[in-house]
């Protein structure tokens, strides 16, 4: 049994933030049905298939298929294509939001009002239905409309104004959608808070995750700053407020670098000695800890030029012997070589039928009797049609041909 | 009105961002949480500031009060027997046990799950580590930045010639304790099942590396080596870049072709958009893209990040401005959301805290009192719940157990 096995939501999401919330539960055992259509698919399927295959002979058909990005946040879901538009598409989904539990969707503000399907109309089919509505800015509000990307979500929400060389100006551009990805553990964490609440009162509700503002809510100590002392945080570099030294130090080879951070004298000792730089202990201008952050430009240059003699896992282990933080900067080769990760299973093996191999990544939340498991690779479109309709919702074979004559089912 | 989570009890003995950012988390909701902290000096995050005009007092760090309010707190030395006799006694009665130790420090104190279960087999624990709990660096000692490198974010941040830049903020830790947060209401919702708790391993490193970063990993097979930083641009499709203007900076980004062709009829089809050169946005790459941001920046060095943004999204082309602090806390929007909540506390007066990652339509986030000062709830606990007596509670505090 999984923690999540016998809960259901539809998911209406589309590209990453909406998607990663719904694979997040789906891991956990939840029942998620992808809710799709030929008309306008999720653009994540669009486009040539980056695994270059679609080139060599695959029907271009089946290119939505055959999408690795799709298949990882769409894994373990069940895919069903209906035309929301249609007239008779409400029918249809009356029968499948009364047999489910949470409804998802990342559209502009307005559109699931606008198709029937927000928490008033929801809530007249199934009382104790939840959703949730993730925007950029929020649902109401002069920015409700602000068209996002991740990038912009952590503009908007002042992040992005501390990212960047300490004492310069221009703000470097942050390559993961933390913005889209912070939003979705967010929004899996107050999926199954409501879903607690639901169980113990019966009652449904509708969740609001405004992005921008969800990373506005992890700037604690700044917004405090701010209200305690009126400072306005500028770029932050590796710069910490306590710990020094603090930052990614080179190493050999190309764009190769460790990362060390100080905090005890202790600590501090044990870095001088390894590195065979007993000097600086006796160094006034390092005397301390306020001593070493005054010259800390100083000093990292100094560390800079003792590490970039070492291999990176060689200075790794040399500093980690003596209890000094230091771990290697890993881009995603190094992540999927690392032993750490291999014993770990953090990334798995899979064989996508139309692909052949492709790399997923886990789920970290690991629940000791019900870890979470990826049990399939992503749907292909419209994969799971009979499903939903036979099993779930009893059509008969007949009625379902009716539906996919009129595209309904499309 | 009843609180969504008013019949969990929550027992925090962690520090810093991750275990301390999980209990919040819960205890927003309504989570009994009983912050536990030790002897000598409490969480670490006590230390580390802000605070009001930077004089450091263990009572005011900033991280510390945006961290913990709505939670009780006590004091407690887990390496005395007595500390840890009374430990079990509140594991007892819990539901969830939050804790961000290095892995086996609780065994060792012979506080591990095993032995807690027998006690309470109905506990949910999580342990928030930056490698977990298994795996060959289990044991490293990380700190943010750290498990940020590990996790593959730092090297998607910053100039490519230069050193890659960590998260601001300690990022990590508040992603791993949302993360455990989610894992502890999944193994509640089992447990109403099954009647049992079980153990969480969450690792901060694990948690970048796979949610967060994890798309670079499975692109390595098709397309190489992914996610390394850029400098002022983003992903592959340009453009994706943070534009200096006349007062700041801001972010535009067109991923699709009719965006691509709306920025361009918003820069006023300048000439130079004619030649073929620029025309495709998917073939401008590497020197192209200085070039072509070289022919932009002027437009933008004309107008302030307002008149862009507005310029843009009226046109529906996805641009933002780059938002300081002060910016984003005196925004209209924010203003309309009711973002904010006010708190007092004994020591560091009335505060602006945020209010929480998203608003629910029936049980939302309710703040009512700020974080403990150090040991605040000692005698409520130890007397009135525990049972100890006065002269007991001063018998623990003179032989160090609290």
């Amino acid at each position: 049994m999984q923690s999540l096995e016998g809960y259901r939501l539809l998911d209406f999401g589309t590209a990453q933030a909406g998607p990663q919330v719904a694979q997040l539960l789906a891991d956990m055992g939840m029942e998620v049905i992808k809710i799709e259509t030929r008309v306008k698919p999720d653009g994540v399927r669009l486009g040539h298939p980056m695994t270059g295959i679609g080139t060599g002979g695959v029907d271009e058909s089946k290119w939505l298929d055959m999408q690795p990005v799709f298949h990882i946040m769409n894994r373990n879901k069940l895919s069903f294509t209906i035309n929301l538009k249609h007239p008779q598409a409400t029918e249809v989904f009356k029968r499948l939001i009364k047999i489910s539990d949470v409804v998802l969707d990342n559209f502009s503000p307005g559109v699931m009002a606008r198709l029937g399907l927000d928490q008033p109309h929801l809530e007249k089919i199934n009382k104790g239905i939840i959703s949730m509505s993730l925007s950029g800015c929020g649902e109401s509000g002069p920015l409700k409309d602000t068209l996002v990307y991740a990038p912009l979500i952590i503009s908007l929400g002042g992040m992005e104004s501390m990212l960047g060389y300490y004492g310069e100006k221009q703000p470097m551009n942050l390559i993961p959608g933390y913005g889209d990805t912070n939003a979705s553990i967010h929004g899996a964490f107050a999926i199954l808070a409501a879903l607690w609440h639901r169980e113990e009162t019966g009652e449904g509700q509708h969740i609001s995750l405004a992005e921008a503002y969800a990373i506005t809510n992890l700037l604690g100590e700044a917004v405090m700053d701010y209200n305690m002392n009126g400072r306005v945080p500028g770029l932050q570099g590796n710069r910490h407020p306590v710990l020094c030294p603090h930052g990614n130090y080179p190493c050999q080879g190309r764009d190769k670098w460790v990362a060390i951070a100080v905090e005890t004298e202790e600590e501090w000792q044990n870095l001088c000695t390894a590195l065979g730089a007993p000097e600086w202990l006796s160094n006034e201008r390092f005397a301390d800890k306020a001593n070493r952050r005054k010259h800390r430009e100083e000093l990292d240059k100094l560390i800079s030029a003792k590490t970039v003699n070492y291999g990176v896992y060689d200075i790794t282990a040399i500093l980690q012997k003596v209890n000094v933080a230091a771990t290697p900067v890993m881009n995603c080769e190094d992540q999927y070589n690392d032993p750490h990760f291999r014993e770990r299973g953090t990334f798995i093996e899979m064989n996508h039928p139309l692909v052949g191999k492709e790399i997923v990544y886990g789920n970290p939340m690991r629940l000791s009797e019900m870890p979470p498991e990826i049990k399939r690779i992503a749907p292909g479109l419209g994969e799971h049609n009979d499903y939903v309709l036979r099993e779930l919702l009893g059509y008969s074979e007949q009625e379902v041909a009716e539906l996919v004559k009129e595209q309904v089912i499309y | 009105m009843k609180r969504p989570f008013s019949s969990l009890k929550v027992i925090e003995y962690g520090e810093n961002i991750s275990a301390p950012y999980c209990a919040k988390l819960m205890a927003g909701l309504g989570a009994e949480v009983i912050k536990v902290e030790n002897i000598a000096g409490g969480d670490k995050a006590r230390i580390n500031g802000p605070f009001p005009e930077d004089e450091p007092d263990i009572e005011k760090s900033g991280l510390f009060l945006s961290l913990n309010a709505n939670k009780m707190g006590i004091t407690l030395n887990l390496n005395k027997k007595k500390g840890a006799e009374i430990f079990k006694r509140l594991i007892e009665t819990a539901d969830v046990l939050i804790e961000n130790n290095a892995p086996g420090y609780l065994a060792g104190l012979g506080l591990g799950y095993d032995t807690l279960k027998e006690i309470n087999p109905r506990l949910v624990m999580v342990s928030i580590t930056a490698f977990g709990q298994t795996g060959p660096y289990k044991d490293y000692k990380a700190y943010h930045i750290n498990s940020c490198g590990a996790g593959g974010i730092s090297v998607g941040v910053g100039d490519p010639k230069r050193e890659p830049l960590t998260m601001p903020l300690s990022q990590g830790g508040y992603e791993a304790g949302a993360n455990a947060a989610a894992a502890v209401m999944a193994a509640l919702l089992a447990r109403r099942k099954t009647g049992k708790g079980q153990f969480i391993d969450i690792s901060e490193v694990e948690v970048w590396a796979t949610t967060h970063a994890g798309q670079n990993v499975m692109t390595f097979l098709y397309r190489g080596v992914n996610g390394v930083r850029r400098g002022i641009h983003g992903g592959r499709t340009y453009p994706n870049e943070i534009f200096p203007c006349k007062d700041g900076y801001v972010c535009v980004i067109t991923p699709q072709g009719e965006q691509w062709k709306r920025l361009i009829e918003v820069l006023g089809t300048p000439e130079w958009s004619k030649n073929p050169k620029y025309r495709d946005r998917r073939t401008i790459t590497g020197q192209t893209t200085d070039e072509i941001n070289a022919l932009m920046i002027p437009w933008m060095l004309e107008r302030t990040k307002e008149e862009i943004f507005k310029i843009c999204q009226d046109k529906r082309v996805p641009c933002a401005p780059i938002y300081d602090i002060s910016e984003v806390i005196n925004h209209r929007q924010i203003k309309a959301m009711d973002f904010f909540i006010e708190l007092d506390h004994k020591k560091a007066g009335r505060l602006k805290y945020t209010k929480g990652p998203c608003t629910f339509e029936k049980t939302d986030w309710e703040w009512q009192t700020a974080a403990p000062l150090l040991g605040q709830d000692n005698e409520q606990v130890y007397c009135e719940r525990l049972g100890y007596s006065q002269k007991e509670l001063a018998g623990m505090k003179k032989s160090g157990v609290i």
